[in-house]
């Protein structure tokens, strides 16, 4: 049995969530290889080639596979299956954008989001907004999974696999990329960050949400997120939602300041190794998930939390 | 222009699933049941191309139970004009969903597929790609700006890092995130003309489509709980907890 790892990259970096996917992969069978789909990459494959237990590193490179078109991704996965057994892919907007299209054409059922292998046919993943867990057993013959990075440790680094090239495929002629507004940030990401510090509906306003919740990220070298109802009103960029439709975290710090902890929110950040939530509604169900609950009103405790942190050498 | 909208009857949003005892699944007896709120935030795009007259016609078609009657009505009280239920008892799985709609799509003929990213039961998030790898049409997921020309559609995305824009070809399959709109209320009158607007009944069979079952669940458990920790007197006394306590910072 051979699987298939597709790398999750931004053209110049491959990003953590490969190497953790890889241990997923590494749990169906000793033989994984990674994909690497993009243009000018080489420098990806080329990180990709260091995990630990990766037997070869595969490119394919076009403009359209450059852009992560769906189309185009799953027309280079697809004609490689018949060497392989399973692909996975990390549960990246781009890995839930061409999965299932894998799934489809390859006529099998795609398992989304495992947290867990059971076994090479049996996998856990979470419904209902984590409010369950599913255990599912897959009769196909090829395995299409998204993984959950955060449920995985990263394999480390130390290996040296070759490189080698395959055919990019189709393209997507029906499909053009028009533009991207990527958010730049010199912060943390947010879906790989030790600590997150989000902000909810409380702040108000975009400045206040600037104001109040970036200087403490900054001062605890963390990851900004926010809630739905943040970033509806505009006070925070669409990729900084985190939940059950949005980013899911599980950092060693999640600060929830002015958020309540609706169930969608909880399925984004409940995994999180110590969860602090500042909200002045003592009974606001955010507390039920906290370690450490401060009931009080942001805009006296975020700068006595600045002040604090300070002394403490922070 | 013709515009397919799949819509998905699930637990309401506001409902925490409990699993069942005996791990078969996640109790739905007596729970209050909706239209999934990723469908209707499509229904609601639909309705407003319509009004906007880049639509000439919305059909909605719920794949599920006798109920599911229900999640049609509602987006015929929101402004679609008929609907098309595939009655099945068996809780199909993405798959299956995406071959019935591929099927429906070939005998409706669309120039437009728009549908939910996500269904919050199974939170599958497949069943648009599905489709569009299906039938061979282009997509663009996780929608948040639609804009319907004659041929193409223009679509921005909400991707990961930030945005993503991109024009396809029609016919296309597009599924919405949450802020693509924000869906209306039926109004009272509105309700009243839905009940006469049609709602054919099909099967499965009809499509020649088979219950296939690739996955077998095994089991549905609850995850473990998080119990609430402390409440602290003031951000020195958290600072204090973080550092020595829990170590994290
Ligand atoms: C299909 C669907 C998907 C969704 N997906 C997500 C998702 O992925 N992520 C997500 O977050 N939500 C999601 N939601 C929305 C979710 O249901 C909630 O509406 C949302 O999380 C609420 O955001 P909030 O906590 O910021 O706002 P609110 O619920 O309004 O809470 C604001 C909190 O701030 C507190 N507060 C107010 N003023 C102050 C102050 N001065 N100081 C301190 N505290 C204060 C209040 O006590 C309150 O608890 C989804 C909903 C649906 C229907
Ligand atoms: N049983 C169903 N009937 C009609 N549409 C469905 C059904 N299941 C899923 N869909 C559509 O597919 C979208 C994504 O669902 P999923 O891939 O299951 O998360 C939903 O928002 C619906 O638009």
């Amino acid at each position: 049995m051979a699987v298939l790892v597709v790398a999750d990259h931004d053209n110049t970096h491959l990003r953590d969530n490969t190497h953790k996917t890889v241990t997923a992969a590494l749990a169906l069978s000793p033989d994984v290889d990674v994909l690497v789909t993009g243009q000018g990459v080489a420098g990806v494959a080329a990180e990709a080639a260091k995990i630990k237990g990766v037997r070869k590193v595969l490119t394919a490179e076009s403009e359209a596979l450059g852009k992560h078109i769906a189309e185009a991704v799953s027309g280079a996965v697809v004609p490689l299956m018949a060497g392989y057994d399973a692909v996975l892919a990390p549960a990246t907007s781009d890995g839930k954008n061409f999965a299932p299209r894998v799934a489809a054409l390859l006529d099998v059922a795609p398992i989304s989001e495992i947290l867990e292998v059971v076994d090479p046919e049996t996998f856990v993943r979470p419904i209902y907004a984590g409010n369950a867990l599913e255990t599912v057993r897959s009769s196909d013959a090829k395995k299409v999974i998204t993984v959950r990075a955060t449920a995985f440790k990263a394999t480390e680094e130390g290996g040296s696999a070759p490189v080698e090239a395959v055919d990019p495929g189709p393209g997507a002629p029906r499909t053009r990329f028009v533009s991207d507004e990527i958010v730049k940030s010199d912060r943390p990401e947010l879906a790989a960050a030790k600590i997150v510090v989000s902000g909810g509906r409380a702040m108000g306003s975009a400045e206040e949400f600037h104001r109040v919740i970036e200087p403490l990220a900054d001062k605890l070298g963390a990851a900004v997120g926010a809630s739905r109802a943040a970033v509806d009103a505009g006070y925070a960029p669409n990729d900084y939602q985190v939940g059950q439709t949005g980013k899911v975290v599980a950092p060693q710090l999640y600060i929830a300041i002015g958020i309540s902890g609706a169930i969608q929110h909880l399925a984004g950040m409940k995994d999180s190794k110590v969860i602090v939530a500042i909200n002045k509604d003592g009974d606001a169900p955010i507390f039920q998930v906290a370690d450490y609950g401060l009931v009080a009103d942001y805009k006296t405790a975020v700068p006595e939390l600045m002040t604090a942190l300070a002394a403490a050498g922070k | 222009m013709k515009v397919l909208v799949p819509v998905k009857r699930v637990i309401d949003y506001n409902v925490k699933a409990r699993v069942k005892s005996d791990q078969t699944g996640v109790d739905l007896a007596n729970v209050k049941m909706s239209m999934n709120p990723f469908c209707e935030i499509a229904v609601e795009e639909a309705v407003r191309l319509h009004e906007k007259g880049a639509a000439s016609e919305v059909v909605v078609i719920s794949i599920g139970p006798i109920q599911a009657q229900e999640t049609i009505r509602t987006a015929l009280a929101m402004g679609a004009e008929r609907g098309l239920l595939i009655q099945t008892d068996a809780d199909p799985e993405p798959l299956e969903v995406a071959k019935l709609l591929a099927a429906v799509a070939k005998a409706e003929e669309p120039g437009l597929i728009l549908m939910g990213k996500q269904a919050i039961d199974g939170d599958n998030n497949a069943v648009g790609q599905m489709l569009s790898a299906l039938l061979g049409w282009p997509q663009a997921t996780f929608a948040s700006k639609v804009e319907l020309a004659d041929k193409t559609v223009r679509v921005t995305r909400e991707v990961d890092g930030g945005l993503q824009t991109l024009e396809l070809d029609l016919p296309a399959v597009v599924t919405a995130d949450l802020r693509l709109n924000e869906p209306r209320y039926a109004s009272l009158p509105n309700i009243m003309k839905a009940k006469r607007k049609t709602i054919d009944i099909k099967t499965p069979d009809d499509f020649g489509c088979l219950a296939e079952g690739h996955l077998k669940v095994v089991k549905v458990t609850e995850p473990a709980k998080r119990v609430a920790g402390v409440k602290v007197e003031n951000a020195a006394e958290l600072v204090t907890k973080l550092k020595t306590e829990a170590g994290v910072i």
